[in-house]
C-alpha cells in the first residue's frame, strides 16, 4: 500500500460566510495524474490553495506527505501553478526562473533542464510581457517544475492553449507522475477527463464522483464525462 | 532567513528597475531637477531662502519617491500571484522585506548622492555640517519610504488606490514637519502630533546637519527615524500571511 500524497479528511472551508467547500474527503496518490473537474466557481481553486496551504481552512483536515498542509518543511516539495501566471512580466523567462532557482537554492541546470520540459528553450531570453498566453502560463509551469517538486498542482493549466500544445503539455504531466510525482490539476473542460488516471467530479464545492474515468462511465453508463457528470448531478436529490 | 534568499530578491528587485528604463532615468534625474528649480526659484531673492530650505527637500524627495515607488511595487506583487507564490516557497517574509530595503536602499544611495552633490557642488548649497552626513540622513529616509510604503500597500486594492495614499500619509507630514510653520510655534496638538511623525525628524536632521557641525543630535534623529523604519518594517511583516481567509 502506498502512502497517499494528500489525504483530504471532511474538509470544510468558509469564505465571507459562504461555504465554498463542503465535508470534502478524498485522496491523490503518487505516481498518477488526478484530474478535478468542475464548473468554474465550483471550488476548484479553493481546493486546491487549502492543499497547497494558503487556504485557511475551517473543519476537518488536509494531510500532505502526512503533514498538515501549508507546514514549512512542505515548502520546497509542493510546485504550485495559479489560474494566472505568477511570474515577474518586467523580467526574461530565464531571469524568471534564475531568480526563483535562488530563492529554492537548486542548481542553475534546472533551470535549462525545466524550460525544456515546458518546451520554452527557445524563448529564455524573451521578455515575459512579450509571449503569448499560453507561454506564461507555461513559464509559470516551468517555475513550479524547478524544486523537483513530488507534489504538483496546477490550477488549470491548459487554459486558452492550442490543441498541439495541450496534448503536449498532458504529456509532460504523464510523464512528472512515471517519476514518482502526485500530479494533481484543475479543468473546467470535461474532454480532458480522459487524460487523467483518476477524476474527481466537482460541484457546488463537493465532490460528486471519484474514480478512474472509465468507471465513471460504466457507473453511470455514460458514452463521455460531460454526459456522467450530467447524470450524477440529475440523479442527485439535492 | 537566509542570505542568499534576501539578495536574490534585492537582486531581483534591481533587475527589474533596471529593466524599466523610464523609471530609472525618473529614480535619477528627477531629484537633481527639482533641486536646480527650487535653485533657481530663489537666484533673484536675498536672504538665502535656498539653503534654508533646500536641506528639507533634500529629506523629503528620497522619501516621497521611494514611498511611492515601493508602495505601487509591492502591490504589483500582491496582485500578480508572485508573492503568493514566494511565500508558499521557502522564502521568510524577513528576506522579503529586507530585499526590497535592500534595492530600494541602494538606489535611494545613488539618487540621494546625486541630488546632494549636486547641491553642494554646484548650486552652492551653503551647510555647515558635513555633506556625507547628509547623504547618510537622505538615505535612511529613503528607507523610512520604503517600509511605509511596503506596509500601506497591504490597504491597496488597486495601484490607484496605493498612490492615494501619498497625499493622505505623507502630505500631512510635510505641512507638519517644519517646513511652513517651526514645529515650537505650532498648536499645541499639533506640536504633539509632529513629535509622532517620522519625517519631522527626518527633516530636523538635515536641518542640523546645514546649520552646525554638531552630530550628536544628528545622530539621535537617525536613531528615532530607524525606529520608524523597524516599526515600519515589522507592521509590513505582519501584512504578509501565508495564508488567506
Amino acid at each position: 500500500m502506498v502512502t497517499d500524497a494528500v489525504e483530504v479528511t471532511d474538509l470544510t472551508v468558509v469564505r465571507r460566510g459562504k461555504e465554498v467547500l463542503r465535508d470534502l474527503r478524498f485522496a491523490v496518490p503518487p505516481g498518477e495524474v488526478t484530474g478535478l473537474l468542475g464548473p468554474s466557481g465550483c471550488g476548484k481553486s479553493t481546493l486546491m490553495r487549502a492543499i497547497v496551504g494558503v487556504q485557511r481552512i475551517s473543519s476537518g483536515s488536509v494531510a500532505v506527505f502526512g503533514q498538515p498542509a501549508g507546514a514549512k518543511s512542505l515548502r520546497d516539495r509542493i510546485g504550485y501553478v495559479t489560474q494566472a501566471p505568477s511570474v515577474y512580466d518586467d523580467l526574461t523567462v530565464a531571469e524568471n526562473l534564475l531568480f526563483f532557482a535562488r530563492v529554492l537554492g537548486v542548481d542553475k541546470d534546472r533551470v535549462a533542464r525545466c524550460l525544456e520540459q515546458v518546451d520554452l528553450a527557445d524563448s529564455r531570453a524573451s521578455v515575459v510581457s512579450q509571449l503569448s498566453g499560453g507561454q506564461r502560463s507555461r513559464v509559470s509551469l516551468a517555475v513550479a517544475l524547478l524544486g523537483e517538486p513530488t507534489l504538483i498542482v496546477l490550477d488549470e493549466p491548459t487554459v486558452g492553449l492550442d490543441p498541439v500544445l495541450r496534448k503536449q503539455l498532458w504529456g509532460t504531466f504523464h510523464e512528472l507522475a512515471d517519476q514518482g510525482a502526485a500530479v494533481f490539476v484543475s479543468s473546467h473542460v470535461m474532454d480532458e477527463a480522459d487524460r487523467c488516471d483518476r477524476l474527481l467530479l466537482m460541484r457546488d464545492g463537493v465532490i460528486i464522483a471519484d474514480g478512474t474515468p472509465q468507471d465513471l462511465r460504466e457507473k453511470t453508463g455514460a458514452a463521455d464525462i460531460e454526459q456522467a457528470f450530467l447524470t450524477l448531478v440529475e440523479g442527485d436529490p439535492a | 532567513m537566509s542570505p542568499r534568499i534576501t539578495l536574490a530578491v534585492a537582486a531581483r528587485v534591481l533587475l527589474q528597475i533596471r529593466r524599466d528604463r523610464r523609471t530609472l532615468a525618473m529614480l535619477l534625474v528627477l531629484p537633481c531637477a527639482l533641486m536646480t528649480l527650487l535653485w533657481w526659484m530663489f537666484h533673484d531673492v536675498g536672504g538665502g531662502p535656498f539653503t534654508s530650505l533646500g536641506p528639507a527637500l533634500l529629506a523629503l524627495i528620497p522619501f516621497i519617491i521611494m514611498f511611492l515607488v515601493t508602495s505601487v511595487t509591492t502591490l504589483r506583487e500582491r496582485t500578480s500571484g508572485t508573492l503568493e507564490r514566494l511565500l508558499a516557497m521557502p522564502m521568510g517574509k524577513g528576506d522579503y522585506l529586507l530585499g526590497y530595503a535592500l534595492a530600494f536602499g541602494l538606489i535611494a544611495a545613488v539618487q540621494s548622492a546625486l541630488a546632494v552633490g549636486l547641491s553642494v557642488w554646484l548650486l552652492d548649497l551653503g551647510i555647515t555640517g558635513h555633506a556625507w552626513l547628509l547623504l547618510v540622513v537622505a538615505v535612511v529616509d529613503a528607507i523610512l519610504g520604503t517600509a511605509l510604503g511596503l506596509f500601506v500597500s497591504a490597504f491597496a486594492q488597486t495601484e490607484f488606490q496605493a498612490v492615494q495614499f501619498m497625499p493622505a500619509l505623507v502630505i500631512p507630514q510635510i505641512l507638519l514637519c517644519g517646513l511652513f510653520v517651526a514645529r515650537d510655534a505650532l498648536p499645541g496638538v499639533l506640536h504633539v502630533v509632529s513629535d509622532l511623525l517620522p519625517l519631522s525628524y527626518a527633516v530636523d536632521a538635515m536641518r542640523t546637519v546645514a546649520s552646525s557641525t554638531e552630530t550628536g543630535d544628528v545622530w539621535q534623529d537617525l536613531g528615532i527615524i530607524a525606529l520608524f523604519v523597524v516599526g515600519g518594517l515589522a507592521l509590513g511583516a505582519l501584512t504578509l500571511r501565508r495564508q488567506s481567509p
